[in-house]
């Protein structure tokens, strides 16, 4: 009851809000007569978006997947670390200033370093950039999910004399699961912001961090919120995606307390 | 299956003659446990245990908060090492009998795997321990009925209350039809009508399965309806106090009528002023319910 109370609220409340806003910009745009370099109207923005509709997707399509590929290296990477850092509690010792270090640099400060690495015609270093900004979150929300054993299950392992392979899977990862989502939804944005923001750094022009700088450049400032807009659906699409593949791998989550 | 008490503080077993053909389902001799702490202030959790219990027989731990209860049971369950003394369970050491699954154990907490579902957290057991999928499908089903949650085998602990949960977990502890059964407060959390069906139901699955049980409580009804044997614990340092006889008549003849029998409150009267006695007006009772 009280969920599908709220329901029209939650969706209801931001969409209007949504629609306010724009409509107001829109007003602001009309009647201050603001230039377009310093903010196009919403009209114009949806005009120019609708009309490179497809440069747009392209240009979403190469980020996307610099995205994506960097997302699965560094998922994969992180989750592996993780079980290692459990099984041999010394390579976390000896990890642990290096993950620090890193989880306060910006990751992408080294995409220059990585084009010379890399050579600046190929997009491996946008994916690495972006694989390095995931394996962060999801290496120390899975590490913390796997120290998260409840002793209860613990005390039941022993009590069934199972060996620690089968103490590791029937509990230990499992119970790592929703700790493992809570990283991926944060490396899932971070995946999209650091694969488009490697473009500003240099490399092959097509995806959406280089052709917005272009559009901007050649003072096209609607076409260059046009392709801002899609980075914002590319966010969204890879956040929503996550969230959905958690609701399907993890539907029923630890009960926080309680027997 | 002759289970006959016998008189307060006596263990049915002083070592191996009396046992004839049959070891006892726990025998524990002259058991302490120290907790080490950091700071040096070690904490004696037990003092100087015995205690002996015959196969089929219901004992129940009864004492104040932190007299050692659930440390006893770990102890029994090879979950804790003791500092001295030794522990047998059917003949064998504590660990071999953990290892050969000579028990079922069932916590406070019903500690379900949350991703599991109801029938694959009953078949946890029987699945580390590869039986067939054949034999713990049906397993499981047997003990899905038994415990009246047939209609939820597909539904996941989230979605089941906790008087239900716990059930799953007594049907865990069921699975692999152990001889001893131990229980460190499995309705404590429970409501009292619940945890009154829940009583009854027990009594009942143990004398259709003939197993010794080992049950810790905080209610002093509870310990006399359910048990052969209460033993009643002292403050700490833990020592068994007390080992008060009930003899309600064969575990198949109790039911709700029993709650009103005079023999039953005469149980729960002599309990109680055990709990209290010696240490009359002491905070020796703290803890412990007395409905
Ligand atoms: N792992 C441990 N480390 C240190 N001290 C412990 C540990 N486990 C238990 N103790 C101590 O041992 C004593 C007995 O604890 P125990 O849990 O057995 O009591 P209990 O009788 O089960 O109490 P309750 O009825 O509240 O559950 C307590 O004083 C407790 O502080
Ligand atoms: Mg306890």
């Amino acid at each position: 009851m009280k969920q599908s109370a709220s329901l029209p609220r939650t969706i209801l409340a931001p969409v209007l809000l949504g629609v306010l806003a724009v409509a107001l910009w829109q007003l602001a745009v009309v009647a201050l007569e603001i230039k377009p370099f310093v903010l196009p109207s919403p009209v114009s923005i949806a005009t120019e978006f609708s009309s490179s509709v497809s440069s747009v997707w392209t240009s979403s399509l190469v980020t996307g997947a610099n995205a994506l590929i960097g997302l699965l290296i560094g998922a994969i990477v992180g989750i592996v670390a993780a079980i290692i850092a459990t099984v041999l509690p010394i390579t976390d010792e000896l990890s642990a200033p290096l993950v620090a270090a890193a989880s306060v640099i910006p990751i992408v400060a080294l995409a220059p370093v990585l084009y010379t690495m890399f050579g600046a015609d190929k997009e491996t270093a946008r994916q690495l950039v972006a694989a390095l900004a995931v394996f962060i979150p999801v290496y120390l929300n899975t590490l913390r999910g796997l120290r998260q054993a409840r002793p209860v299950h613990r005390d039941l392992m022993r009590a069934y004399g199972a060996s620690s392979w089968q103490a590791t899977r029937a509990v230990t990862l499992p119970g790592a699961v929703p700790f493992l989502f809570i990283g991926l939804r944060i490396a899932s944005s971070l995946a999209v912001i650091s694969a488009l923001i490697g473009e500003y750094f240099g490399g092959p022009i097509g995806g959406l961090g280089k052709s917005i700088t272009s559009a901007a450049a050649s003072s096209n400032y609607s076409l260059a919120y046009a392709y801002v807009l899609g980075a914002i659906i590319l966010g969204l699409v890879f956040y929503v995606v996550t969230l959905g593949l958690e609701k399907i791998v993890s539907p029923h989550r630890a009960p926080s307390t309680g027997p | 299956m002759s289970t006959e008490p016998t008189e307060s503080g006596q263990p049915v077993a002083q070592g191996q003659p009396v046992a004839s053909a049959r070891p006892p389902a726990v025998s524990v001799a002259g058991v302490s446990k120290v907790f080490a702490s950091r700071k040096g202030t070690d904490v004696t959790a037990l003092e100087a245990v015995d205690l002996t219990i015959a196969p089929g027989e219901f004992v129940s731990l009864i004492g104040p908060s932190g007299c050692g209860k659930s440390t006893l049971l770990r102890l029994i369950a090879d979950l804790d090492t003791p500092t001295s003394g030794s522990i047998e369970v059917f003949g064998k050491t504590a660990r071999e009998a953990r290892i050969d699954q000579a028990y079922g154990i069932a916590f406070q907490q019903a500690g379900l795997l949350p991703w599991r579902t109801v029938r694959a957290n009953i078949e946890l057991p029987l699945e580390l321990h590869k039986v067939g999928k054949a034999a713990r499908a049906a397993r499981s089903s047997e003990l899905l009925a038994l415990v009246g949650l047939s209609d939820f085998a597909d539904k996941y602990p989230d979605q089941l209350s906790g008087g239900m949960q716990q059930r799953v977990a007594i049907a865990r502890s069921l699975a692999e039809s152990p001889g001893l059964l131990l229980m460190d407060e499995p309705f404590g959390a429970l409501d009292e009508m619940t945890r009154e069906r829940m009583q009854t139901e027990l009594v009942r699955i143990c004398a259709e399965t003939g197993a010794a049980v080992v049950f810790v409580t905080h209610s002093i009804p509870e310990a006399v309806f359910l048990s052969n044997r209460v033993v009643v614990m002292s403050p700490r340092p833990g020592r068994i106090r007390d080992i008060i006889a009930v003899d309600l008549g064969r575990a198949e003849g109790r039911d709700e009528g029993l709650r009103e029998a005079d023999s039953f409150f005469e149980a729960v009267v002599s309990v109680r002023e055990s709990l209290h006695g010696e240490a009359a007006g002491a905070p020796a009772a703290r803890g412990v319910d007395i409905r």
